[in-house]
């Protein structure tokens, strides 16, 4: 199988290739109008069918992979080093993205996949689809290149073939980590996507925005799986490492989030080039820095450029993506250069205080946010390179930097779709702006009221005063998102007769991107109080003989006992913890320590009652190895919650902002007889 | 009038600074909030990546004996200052979660607020020279270059999304 796993690849590397070098050829045949023997035409779809082929090939390696690591064919260092034959099922999916030349098969086989889709429906425009594909085929070629030559994943291993294998890392065997790893890598790999349909535009002058409407679906959809994986692997954080938190600001973390902000910063401004003609040259950088930014997450979390707990796989092919980067880099810089003329804005700005504008504020904070992250990790590099001296930059450093920076464009989530296109007048704003105000100073009196103070013993509390902030901004932008849909759902229900609710719904139909983006913005919301709630954040660490109690917030847990249980893969102890509340028993909780028999590593699983106020995080530490009692580590985490139900809001949201529209003819409207609704109510949006 | 209504303003910043010089100022802290404060602006050294105040790990070869060492510098009534230069003279100066204030580090936190300050100084001003531009469209060059169906599908977007969202 290793065999026929290399050799798929070496014929995947062949037709990608090909793809990239006819595919070129046919695209500048076509550009300068040369006469050719063979028709131009011709051979980009040649080229095309090459990259359709490649998907078929790559496919077949990345079977071989799995094919192996389930019949535990330990002859392939690869699968020796991260799989055992204990390994249950689900977790051998895993071993193909735990280790280095796994995830990076997985890379080529995503992006391969895309390729795929990307080809089938070329006919759409084929032309730009011919650009698009080509350049994704170069892109293809350089990870192939890595694959068939500088960390290939069906290396053979030197030397008596073992037994079994060493295991796949304990802290890989969660569940979320079937999924997470993937869902994070359509949303790196997706990135190439609207980056080659931007570099193939500016190469080609594409006339009109078409190509942005084509770059926004896709843009959408990976920015929807890479907000699903950094969230994902945030609760396998907070589940998994036992620290009582879900984001540490790590570098493979930060890695993650930075083509996140840029890919929301070009979601956002597209909109500009799509309704005004504006912000071209800027919406093209911004795609490109996307895509070079999930490079660079990559050369960080594979080239161990920085110390990581999350980079679980670590090589020397960073100067393959030094190397690349630096392509890339050139070819956009070149591009551009030469093609600036065709990125001319066709309208300028009218008022500093209007829609246009709050995207442009909007921009600069999600770009602020993505240098300071990038700053912050990369500058212990600069520090050694500057003055021979490493330091850390954690979460000190990121949070009294970039919180604030959160605050504020959460700040300009609320106001942005307040203002009016164009130009605003006093009186607007302040019709517009009176109920979020009004919320928001309410927020601020009720939360002195329960007792949330931004001060705590005379001195300035940083995190409280960081959550009364955040709460009292949430509640001004909730409140004029609400206000929002009301506006246009009380017009549709006044001239319909439908009741508040259906006539939501309909208003929502009716302009799915406006109130798709609308709802992303409460789910953003919602996440934001949930994160706020880690100011108040409280544990206790107690070691606990049989009956001991300790309490924490309105929760007393009892140690009842311990357990013990094995399998082929792992041993684990239970503690088993009675949890009362108003001393009335109500659950059980059973926090667990494994040690793994492959690579007899220690892994805590975390006990979890999560409820809207607060999570009960029970964390079991092990044992005293003096006094042979269990050490228990008990957690309050107020409102986590909420970051979990916002993501769901937010999927949510922009599953209907991918949705097309009802348009005013389709738009069945039940009438009552003596109403004739007014034109512009079957319009949607605000009359 | 216009003195009075600066004096106004004046007072009304001064009194502001005050008030959060006071905030800042009034540093009365018990010894566990200095511990739970400083056990957050330090590192374990085991390697687990983690604050010194969080690291979990039972038989953590590091963290015992430093919470140790930190609780003895509280207890001696030493400045956070001196503790947190102690530490990173002891463990070197990656023991600190976050760049110092002083020389190179300084760089660190000057950059994300001068590029910020940069970037919306620039952005203010170019909103403003935008602004006070005459639009292409008002004289009508881009609409006479604009063929009908693209003229129709902006429109259609800009119907679609008029008063927000995606």
């Amino acid at each position: 199988m290793a065999a026929f796993g290399s050799f798929a690849l070496l014929i995947a590397l062949a037709l990608a290739a090909y793809n990239l070098l006819a595919g070129a050829l046919a695209l500048r045949l076509i550009a300068t109008g040369q006469p050719a023997r063979i028709s131009p035409e011709r051979l980009a779809d040649t080229a095309r069918r090459a990259g359709i082929a490649s998907f078929v090939a790559v496919t077949a390696a990345a079977f071989a992979l799995i094919w192996s690591v389930f019949t535990n064919d330990f002859s392939i260092t690869y699968i020796m080093e991260h799989s055992n034959r204990a390994l249950p099922g689900p977790y051998k999916f895993s071993a193909l993205w735990s280790g280095q030349e796994g995830s990076l098969l997985l890379w080529a086989w995503l992006l391969a996949a895309y390729g795929f889709v990307l080809r089938l429906t070329h006919k759409t425009d084929v032309k730009l689809y011919a650009y698009a594909g080509t350049i994704l085929a170069a892109i293809q070629a350089f990870f192939l290149m890595i694959l068939c030559f500088a960390a290939p994943p069906f290396a053979l291993y030197q030397g008596a073939i073992p037994d079994d294998g060493n295991g796949l890392n304990p802290l890989l065997q969660y569940p979320e980590m079937v999924i997470h790893p993937p869902m994070l890598y359509l949303g790196y790999v997706g990135f190439s996507i609207p980056f080659a349909f931007a570099l193939g535009a500016l190469m080609m002058r594409y006339p009109g925005e078409k190509w942005i409407k084509v770059t926004r679906i896709w843009t959408m959809v990976t920015w929807l799986f890479l907000t699903c994986g950094i969230f994902l692997g945030m609760h396998w954080a907070y589940a998994v490492l036992g620290w009582g938190g879900y984001w540490g600001w790590d570098p493979v973390e930060n890695a993650s989030f930075m083509p996140w902000l840029t890919g929301t910063a070009f979601l956002h401004s597209v909109m500009m080039q799509e309704k005004k003609g504006m912000m071209k040259s800027w919406n093209v950088w911004l795609i490109f820095s996307t895509f070079l930014l999930t490079l660079l997450g990559t050369l960080l979390t594979r080239a161990g450029l920085v110390s990581s707990v999350h980079a679980f796989a670590q090589s020397s092919i960073g100067t393959w993506f030094v190397v690349f980067m630096g392509l890339v880099l050139a070819v956009c810089i070149f591009t551009y250069v030469l093609q600036r003329s065709h990125l001319k804005s066709e309208h300028h700005l009218e008022s500093l205080v209007s829609r246009e504008s709050s995207f442009l504020f909007n921009n600069l904070v999600l770009l602020t946010a993505c240098f300071v992250i990038l700053w912050g990790t990369l500058f212990p590099i600069i520090s050694e390179y500057v003055v021979g001296n490493k330091v850390t930059v954690g979460a000190p450093f990121y949070n009294r930097v970039a919180v604030p920076i959160g605050i504020f464009l959460l700040f300009l989530t609320g106001v942005g779709p307040l203002l009016p296109w164009r130009a605003t007048s006093f009186r607007s704003i302040r019709r517009n702006f009176v109920l979020p105000s009004i919320a928001l100073w309410a927020t601020v009196i009720v939360c002195f009221a329960v007792g949330v103070r931004p001060w705590k013993d005379g001195a300035l509390d940083q995190g409280n005063f960081y959550a009364l902030v955040a709460f009292a901004v949430s509640a001004g932008v909730m409140t004029a998102i609400l206000s929002e849909f009301l506006r246009g759902a009380g017009v549709i229900s006044r001239q319909t007769g439908r009741n508040l609710i259906a006539a939501t719904w309909l208003l929502t139909r009716r302009n799915t991107r406006r109130y798709g983006g609308y709802i992303i913005h409460i789910g953003v919301v919602v996440i934001v109080i949930g994160l706020a709630g880690a100011a108040f954040n409280r544990n206790i660490e107690s070691e606990m003989a049989l009956h001991d109690k300790m309490s924490i917030g309105p929760y007393t847990l009892e140690n009842v006992g311990a357990t013990q249980d094995s399998n082929a893969n792992y041993n684990s102890e239970y503690a088993r913890l009675d949890v009362y509340k108003d001393g009335k028993k109500q659950f059980q909780m059973t926090p667990e320590k494994r040690v793994y028999l492959a690579s007899e590593q220690p892994q805590t699983m975390v006990a979890i009652h999560s409820v809207p106020e607060w999570d009960l995080y029970v964390v079991y530490e092990g044992t005293n190895p003096d006094s042979g009692q269990p050490i228990i580590k008990a957690f309050l985490n107020p409102l986590v919650g909420w970051i979990w139900a916002g993501l769901v809001i937010l999927v949510w949201g922009t599953a209907i902002a991918l949705v097309p529209s009802l348009s005013p003819a389709s738009a069945v409207v039940r009438v009552p007889a003596r109403s004739a609704p007014t034109e512009p109510a079957f319009k949607g949006g605000i009359v | 009038m216009r003195c009075a209504s600066t004096g106004v303003w004046m007072k009304a910043l001064q009194a502001g600074a005050l008030a959060v010089a006071v905030c800042f100022s009034m540093g009365a802290t018990d010894a566990s909030s200095r511990f739970n404060d400083l056990g957050h602006r330090l590192m374990c050294t085991c390697g687990c990546a983690q604050l010194l105040g969080e690291c979990n790990h039972v038989g953590c070869p590091e963290s015992g004996r430093e919470r140790n060492e930190l609780t003895a510098a509280i207890a001696a009534g030493k400045s956070d200052k001196e503790i947190l230069n102690w530490f990173a003279a002891k463990y070197g100066a990656t023991m600190l979660a976050a760049p110092t204030t002083e020389g190179f580090n300084l760089v660190a936190w000057i950059a994300p607020f001068a590029v910020f300050g940069a970037a919306l100084l620039g952005t203010v001003l170019l909103v403003r020279r935008w602004s006070v531009g005459k639009t292409l469209a008002a004289t009508g060059a881009d609409s006479a270059s604009m063929d009908p169906a693209e003229r129709a599908r902006r429109e259609k977007i800009r119907r679609d999304t008029e008063d927000g969202g995606f």
